[in-house]
């Protein structure tokens, strides 16, 4: 377990609430006296010989264990979601490429065109369109092509959702420089000089149904344009097809999401309805699941340097729209390949 | 992962050498390349540095590698400086009436890999070799032809000589 100083920090540091911290430490603080109380309690119980007072102990002590066991649990899901740019670790990575590179070649015949687009040297925004649910199979096979391509040694993170970063998987995506997505992180991540992957539209476009599978759809997030003009960064777009062949999404589930109040709870906009193995139906793709072994095609474009293609002051609407038209036509293209699904 | 394949060239071992140790060819008769590049300011030679990468499955893997021995015109060894670890060896011998017995050989892995490092060594391992293969029958091809090319410029000029 890490120092609670060390966590606030983090959690200052990734753009989170320091104050949260605080109170988490002090929490933690507070736990050893609540243990003393309960077995002070328990003891008391005891001692009276009476039932009643026993029932009552043992529900006190029911209670502050079950409070106990959540702040604990709060406190791994925080440390986990401050994650810090330095976690990656370029040994690790490399000794993973070949069980990545077994997966992507064997299960996803995944197929990545035109690395030579991204600029050899330098900070850079990779702008992707996200498929294939929380599985994402393109955030790894991505990983994959651009570790081999430029070396572990170049400096790589990819953003991801607090979701996916808390789940148990979350400390091993940390090696592979996967942080928090926030504006603070990407902005940190590009000052330190690292290629920096994003996928704006999120879990809304992550789990678009299976037959949207040929659309960006970015849900007009355009901070990911306002950072690349505030840190003079080029944004070159990534273009993935077949990610949303690995299972059949049905609906996004935002009006079940907004329901159970999970869009203001865990920034949950949607809870996707899908079929998938082994499960069958599957709601929230939340439990572990087999995907499909679709074939997935990633296209790198060309890099789109801001200041030259759109002036001194870019329009953030018109940035935003040539972004999504190039990343449209380029997918369009790579649909226009496909025979069938899943086969590709 | 260790391969080796060879080839018998009708050419002498001098012009096979040249052919090989040319950075710019490189693209021309290795099969799988996508980047042969040199680094730095050495082109060839011992110590020259390139960045070779080969296509393999979902990934253009190899890195920055090291001519770590130039034996002329025997042997051109290389070792990975980044990237997976590779050794690599062109072994040429001479042979009667002219011809040369090339032979290419390919070490890879990823050390600290485990067990899945093997399981994808030997699934590479087909694909690695044909690559091998086809390095070998495209060098043969090529040199042959530079051979027939130099035969045929060296009887143009006797002729002229001639008529002269």
């Amino acid at each position: 377990m890490a120092d609670p100083a060390t966590i606030a920090e983090r959690a200052r540091r990734n753009g989170g609430d320091a104050a949260g911290g605080e109170e988490r430490s002090s929490l933690r603080a507070r736990l050893g006296p609540a243990a003393a109380a309960a077995g002070a309690r328990r003891g008391l119980g005891a001692a009276s010989g009476s039932v009643g007072h026993a029932a009552g102990a043992l529900a006190r002590v029911g209670f502050d264990a079950t409070r106990i066991l959540g702040k604990r649990l709060a406190e791994g899901v925080s440390e986990r979601l401050a994650a810090d740019l330095d976690d990656r670790d370029p040994d690790y990575v490399r000794e993973r490429l070949p069980l990545t590179w077994l997966f992507a070649s064997l299960w996803y015949r995944a197929e990545v065109r035109n690395l030579g687009n991204i600029p050899e040297t330098g900070p850079v925004l990779l702008v992707g369109n996200h498929t294939g649910g929380n599985l994402a199979p393109e955030t790894f096979i991505f990983t994959l092509a651009f570790s081999t391509y430029f070396g572990v040694e170049r400096r790589y993170n990819q953003l991801a959702h607090n979701l996916v970063l808390a789940s148990p998987l979350g400390p091993f995506l940390r090696r592979f420089g996967t942080v928090a997505a926030s504006h603070e992180n990407a902005r940190r991540a590009l000052e330190a000089g690292a290629a920096v992957l994003v996928f704006p539209g999120g879990d809304w476009e992550v789990h678009r149904p299976s037959w949207q599978g040929s659309r960006i759809d970015l849900a007009g997030r355009k901070g990911f344009i306002r950072l690349a003009i505030d840190r003079g960064v080029p944004i070159v777009p990534v273009v993935t097809i077949g990610g949303q062949e690995t299972g059949l999404w049905l609906s996004r589930g935002d009006w079940l999401a907004r329901l159970l109040r999970l869009d203001r709870t865990l920034r949950l906009k949607v809870l996707p309805i899908l079929i998938a193995p082994p499960w069958g139906l599957d709601i929230g793709d939340l439990l572990p699941r087999i995907p499909l072994p679709a074939k997935v095609t990633i296209e790198v474009l060309p890099a789109i340097d801001l200041a030259e293609q759109f002036g001194p002051h870019p329009d953030v609407d018109e940035v935003y729209g040539h972004v999504v038209r190039v990343m449209q036509d380029a997918l369009d293209s790579l649909a226009a390949e496909r025979r069938f699904p899943i086969i590709g | 992962m260790r391969l080796s394949e060879h080839v018998i060239i009708s050419a002498p071992r001098q012009l096979v050498w040249d052919y090989v140790i040319e950075p710019a060819n490189a693209l021309h008769y290795m099969s799988g390349v996508t980047r042969w590049e040199v680094q730095g300011a050495r082109a060839k030679g011992l110590g020259a540095r390139y960045r070779a990468l080969f296509r393999v499955g979902a990934a253009e893997v190899g890195g920055l590698i090291e001519v770590v021995e130039f034996d002329e015109p025997c042997d051109l060894a290389w070792s990975s400086v980044t990237g997976i670890d590779q050794r690599g060896r062109w072994r040429l011998r001479e042979l009667a009436d002219d011809r040369t017995r090339v032979e290419f050989r390919l070490a890879y892995g990823v050390a600290g890999a485990g067990i899945a490092g093997l399981i994808a060594e030997a699934v590479a391992a087909p694909t690695m070799g044909r690559h091998l293969r086809r390095t070998l029958h495209q060098l043969k091809r090529q040199v042959e032809h530079e051979k027939l090319r130099a035969d045929a410029a060296r009887r143009r000029a006797e002729r002229a000589k001639t008529a002269a």
